[in-house]
């Protein structure tokens, strides 16, 4: 037994429960919200050691062995996505204190975001096909209601776009689902792994790999399908906002990896190459989109679209060195796009408004918030010595290494977009002088000072993990290199999760 | 019986494209009601059809040899209809929210977060 396995899904699952049952008091809601989170980070990182120390870590749900009962799986890639989802609940759980308003705390937010943490967790541990489908449904279940908590227009709108869109990926994943049953006669998902290989009618798999491509990269918010997530993710209030950036399509982004290099790994050059193609457009289209805009959170949205590119870039290339780029970026990228919703948050509640043209002066009134901004805006943008300088060097080096000199480009000038793009939120929010004229009217709702001490907490927590990562790249890469590597070796999975074949 | 499911399963698909097409938001819940139901069933055929088996082996019965459905489909529909049970009446409580706040039943009149 290793209940480390099944702790970060419980962990969640009974603090919202307790939430539940706490329903009438906030406090002890908030109190639950903190401490849930702190034990599911704790957990977390115990999962970390253990994976680390022993390669796999499984447990075989109810006691039925491997390919019969439902398995959870930790490998390196899910130990880290896991320790990410502990570190981003809690700093979100922290931030919510003071930002999540009356309104929202007693209709459920704080069991909502225990659930959504539940259907993440979920998703990262299992090893089970069709169990992945059950927590991404959890997940979007908690993250529709948390979508429209508050009932704006906006919201609604919002939210019937990404309903839409994220219930027509689960049909087209439910689909493959039953087709690869059909075909294979099996859900565990290192048992069709081992199963595929021995399948001679090659197209049925190639089909079955593009349905799972589709349904994930509308998860992931990859091109074409991702104008669900600009649409949608300015809309709920910061807290949740923050949550769904670092975290639902970050899940589509593991769900990728984990399939496209376990199970789809036969015709590479078909599938990765339309993935690589993926990637590329997905970074224009975002960063692109990202220019056009002047509402803070909405640049940050376009640019959660570019980085996924990056991402799936690294899955696309598909060498050793690609993969390590890939699994960093991820790691780093929800660290600082979470940080920059929750200073897009700060900045909000001290201005009262997220339009770029009618703010300014930020910087001279609040200096540390300056910093602040600058540390996560910085490493999106890739400037060296923060995490996303290693991150980026990685994956163009790998690409150059490789030989596919237009993503190398594509790449490279995305990086410059992105810096372009946050030099504009940093000239028009922070060092403009605040817009005279209409600036009387503006005022934040009033914020006292210990409140505001306990929104800076989680950003100061998260871009120090930043600057940590920065600074610390090499012991990151090693982690990200054992991880890409587990990754590259799916007849460890298979071993591990099976047994040793004869 | 599988050719016939066939047919009948990418009529439900195409029906249910065709109405989540359309503008009125009703309409496209209705087509996501269709479409979840046609993946249930694609599951169903998939996996083969038996019929008139449980999926149980009688007692004193040959596990291998007797004919009996497989169970696994089974519990893999059951799961999604409830899933998608819960996630249809979120979209339907959504809609009618929507309709109050916007007060038109037109897609194409929702376009403020657009840009």
């Amino acid at each position: 037994m290793s209940p480390e396995v099944a702790l970060p899904i419980l962990i969640p699952l009974m603090a919202g429960a307790l939430s539940m049952a706490f329903w009438r008091s906030r406090l002890m809601q908030r109190l639950i919200g903190v401490a849930g989170t702190a034990a599911l980070l704790g957990t977390s990182i115990w999962l970390f050691v253990s994976v680390q120390a022993q390669g796999y870590v499984i447990m075989n749900a109810g006691g039925w062995a491997a390919p019969f009962g439902i398995t959870l799986v930790a490998d390196l890639l899910s130990a880290i996505m896991v320790v990410l989802t502990g570190i981003i609940g809690f700093a979100v759980a922290v931030y919510s204190l003071p930002t999540i308003g009356r309104g929202h705390e007693t209709f459920g937010y704080y069991p909502l975001m225990h659930l959504l943490l539940a259907g993440v967790a979920g998703a990262f541990l299992t090893g089970d096909i069709f169990n992945l489908y059950v927590w991404f449904e959890v997940m979007l279940l908690a993250s529709f209601a948390l979508l429209i908590l508050g009932g704006e227009r906006a919201q609604m709108e919002g939210a019937i776009k990404y309903v839409t869109l994220n219930l027509l990926s689960s049909v087209i994943f439910l689909s493959a689902v039953g087709l690869l049953y059909g075909t294979l006669g099996t859900l565990n998902m290192a048992d069709i792994a081992r199963r595929v290989a021995l399948v001679e009618d090659k197209t049925l798999i190639d089909v079955l790999a593009v349905m799972f491509m589709i349904s994930f990269g509308i998860k992931a918010a990859a091109f074409p399908l991702f104008f669900w997530l600009p649409a949608a993710y300015h809309t709920p209030p910061v807290a949740v906002s923050a949550l769904f950036a670092g975290l639902l399509t970050k899940v589509g982004v593991y769900a990728l990896f984990r399939v496209f290099t376990l199970i789809f790994n036969q015709s590479v050059d078909y599938t990765h190459d339309i993935l690589l193609w993926v990637a590329g457009l997905t970074m224009l289209t975002g960063v692109l989109g990202a220019a056009a805009q002047f509402e803070f959170r909405r640049i940050l949205s376009f640019h959660i679209v570019s980085q996924i590119g990056y991402m799936l870039m690294g899955l696309a290339l598909f060498t050793p060195l690609a993969l390590v780029g890939g699994v960093f970026y991820i790691l780093h990228h929800i660290i600082v796009k979470t940080n920059l919703f929750l200073i897009s948050g700060v900045v909000y509640r001290l201005k009262g408004t997220h339009d770029l043209k009618r703010l300014g002066g930020v910087y001279k009134a609040w200096p540390l918030l300056g910093v602040l901004f600058l540390i996560p805006a910085l490493s999106l943008a890739g400037v060296p010595p923060l995490s996303g300088f290693f991150a980026k060097f990685v994956l163009i080096r790998a690409s150059i290494e490789a030989g596919h000199i237009t993503i190398t480009v594509v790449a490279l000038l995305v990086g410059l977009l992105t810096l372009y793009s946050m030099t504009k939120i940093w000239a028009e929010v922070f060092w403009k002088a605040s817009p005279e004229n209409k600036g009387a009217a503006l005022r934040g709702t009033p914020l006292s000072q210990r409140h505001l001490w306990l929104m800076l907490l989680p950003i100061v927590g998260l871009a120090g993990c930043t600057v940590f990562i920065g600074l610390n790249g090499q012991l990151l890469y090693d982690v990200a290199e054992a991880s890409a590597a587990q990754l590259l070796d799916p007849q460890g999975y298979i071993d591990a999760v099976l047994g040793e074949q004869p | 019986m599988e050719p016939i499911m066939a047919v009948v399963i990418g009529v439900i698909y195409a029906a249910a494209i065709y109405m989540m097409l359309r503008r009125s938001i009703v309409k496209l819940v209705i087509g996501l009601i269709l479409i979840s139901n046609a993946a249930n069933l694609l599951i169903f055929a998939t996996a083969g059809m038996t019929r008139d088996a449980p999926p149980l082996i009688p007692m004193n019965g040959d596990p291998l040899g007797d004919v009996i459905a497989d169970p696994l489909p089974q519990a893999l529909v059951l799961t999604a209809i409830v899933i998608a049970f819960g996630v249809l009446s979120f979209a339907v409580v959504l809609i009618r929210r929507a309709c109050q706040i916007v007060g038109v039943d037109d897609l194409d009149q929702m376009k403020e977060n657009d840009t």
